[in-house]
């Protein structure tokens, strides 16, 4: 996956942090605003990962902590998860957006579950004694297998149960790696026991898939859910009823001390309202629209009155 | 780690099937083939027209070594997202994949082909006007025979640089013994991408020892000094000094 995969050096994250120290407070239009007449509800570093839906996320969770009095500063675009949790554990910041599969994985090797109830209390008890997770919000940015909206309509599919007639005569794409991956091809067998016609291996959610997908070269392919590609080209996302993949709810990952109940409050608060369309649109609006993720985030926020 | 990689090549299952090693080679050699067939096409004529008439030499020979440079990957994915909207099926894939070649493979072809009529021998092409040839009787029976050296050498080396970076076709999702290195690095299955390297590399000194005799055969004797006696054929005859003109002429 796109976040796991970049290895930013620690030297390199220290700078970006001196940069982001430097950067913060005063150029944030959401931070200034909001704490004067209230009472202080506590003070909390939030960072991101440097991608954009990650700082997008951040942004969101800085102005909705912010409009309920809380002192927030910002570090985004730190780097990779290697990176950050080392940073929230020695209090360089307090609160960063994760998903709980991976986060699960990352803090615990022989995690297995799938579902996102499963994940998300298999992550709640894996997590070190400091840092905490909040709810989880439904929306998710994990693997899927997407078709055309004119594919879904001539087969009638909505999972990917629904492929298994017609799996024989369709072309299937993903990354070179889900050949042998126990979640790629041998997983939709072992799971769903479709043996589709070839799979053409093509690039990690990237641009060539889509445009396979679109002129037709596969007629199913592997995006992540939360790309805005899928919305922009009216592409179907099949639903996975027997978890072949695991959970990646979006959650708030928080230094235990930090909470407060306004704290806590504001962020489930946040998690209710999220869901997979509406973070795909708002990061659609940030990755294709090149809108500010501050702007974005604060319209959301708006239009939930949570900020 | 040798063994590994011995042990990948020596299963026999890799060898086999649509994905198999067999399967990739022809691939490989097809896309190869038919990349540097279609740059020679372009490339010979113009070279020759080139080095023939000494029109657009700077523009053309310039054009030729600035695209020496261009990054193979990076035209490739400009091109997948160009042209893979304007084809359907496998087209969509294999046009840009050719282009990309294609392009890698002019330029060596073109100046192989410029130079090597150029480089003819002012006297050669003197004497043969002398004996009445025209402009286009001169190319054909004096300056591309003199020539064939070089462009042999263009191809040769066209094709050295084409089969090695044809591996770029798997990228986007085609075959060829790309595949091996493309699908070894997703899955960290060194054994199998060290084999791919490994088989692009043998193929490549292959095909080019197979150019090589190709050269040898098709370029005049009078320039290889390559020389067969009536009686018996001479097998070391490139290493032997050339044998008196008398025995030649038959």
């Amino acid at each position: 996956m796109k976040r796991t995969r970049i290895a930013l050096a620690v030297t390199a994250a220290a700078a970006l942090f001196g940069v982001a120290a430097c950067g913060s407070g005063s150029s944030d239009p959401l931070a200034a605003g909001g704490s004067a007449g209230k009472v202080s509800s506590g003070s909390i570093v939030v960072g991101s990962a440097n991608f954009p839906e990650s700082a997008l996320l951040a942004e969101i969770y800085a102005g909705a902590l912010s409009a309920k009095g809380v002192k927030v500063d910002k570090k985004l675009n730190i780097g990779s998860r290697e990176t950050y949790i080392p940073a929230l554990k020695d209090g360089s910041i307090d609160l960063i957006p994760e998903y709980t599969g991976v986060l699960d994985q990352y803090f615990n090797k022989n995690a297995k579950t799938t579902t996102s109830d499963d994940v998300y209390a298999e992550l709640k008890a894996a997590v070190p004694a400091t840092l905490t997770v909040l709810n989880k919000s439904a929306a998710e940015d994990k693997d899927a297998v997407v078709v055309t909206k004119g594919t879904a309509a001539k087969f009638s599919l909505k999972s990917i149960a629904d492929l298994g007639p017609q799996a024989k005569n369709l072309t299937l794409g993903g990354p070179p790696e889900w050949k042998t991956r126990p979640t790629g091809v041998p997983g939709l067998k072992r799971v769903y026991n479709l043996d589709f016609k070839t799979f053409r291996p093509l690039d990690v959610g990237g641009p060539l898939s889509v445009q396979a997908l679109k002129n037709g070269q596969v007629d199913a392919v592997n995006l992540f859910t939360t790309d805005p590609s899928i919305a922009d080209n009216g592409f179907v996302i099949l639903d996975d009823p027997k978890s072949l993949f695991a959970a990646q709810n979006v959650v708030p990952l928080i230094t235990k001390s930090k909470v407060t109940p306004t704290i806590s409050a504001a962020l489930d608060a946040i998690s209710a309202k999220l869901d997979t369309a509406t973070l795909g649109q708002l990061v659609k609006e940030v990755v294709v629209d090149k809108k500010d993720p501050a702007v974005v985030a604060k319209e959301f926020l708006a239009k939930n009155n949570l900020g | 780690m040798i063994n590994r990689i011995f042990a990948w090549l020596t299963d026999g299952a890799h060898w086999q099937g649509s994905e198999g090693i067999l399967r990739r080679l022809v691939e490989h050699l097809g896309y190869s083939l038919t990349a540097v067939i279609i740059a020679a096409l372009i490339a010979i004529p113009l070279g020759l027209y080139i080095g023939h008439t000494g029109r657009g030499r700077v523009f053309v020979v310039n054009l030729a070594g600035a695209a020496r440079a261009i990054p193979s990957l990076g035209l490739l994915f400009i091109a997948v997202l160009w042209l893979g909207p304007k084809f359907s099926g496998d087209i969509a894939f294999l046009a840009p994949a050719g282009l990309v070649l294609v392009v890698l493979a002019i330029p060596p072809i073109l100046s192989g082909a410029y130079a090597g009529v150029e480089g003819v021998e002012p006297d050669a092409r003197d004497a043969a006007r002398g004996m009445g040839m025209r402009g286009p009787e001169v190319l054909r029976h004096v300056e591309l025979p003199c020539a064939l050296p070089l462009i042999m050498s263009g191809i040769r080396s066209a094709t050295l640089q084409v089969i090695a970076t044809a591996t770029i076709a798997a990228v986007v999702g085609l075959g060829g013994l790309g595949r091996f290195l493309i699908d070894g690095l997703a899955v960290r299955d060194t054994p199998q991408t060290a084999s791919g390297a490994l088989l692009v590399a043998l193929l490549a000194l292959a095909v080019d020892m197979v150019l090589a005799l190709v050269q040898r055969f098709v370029v005049s004797r009078g320039l290889t000094g390559r020389y067969r006696t009536v009686q018996t054929f001479d097998s070391d005859a490139g290493v032997t000094p050339p044998a008196p003109a008398l025995q030649h002429s038959a």
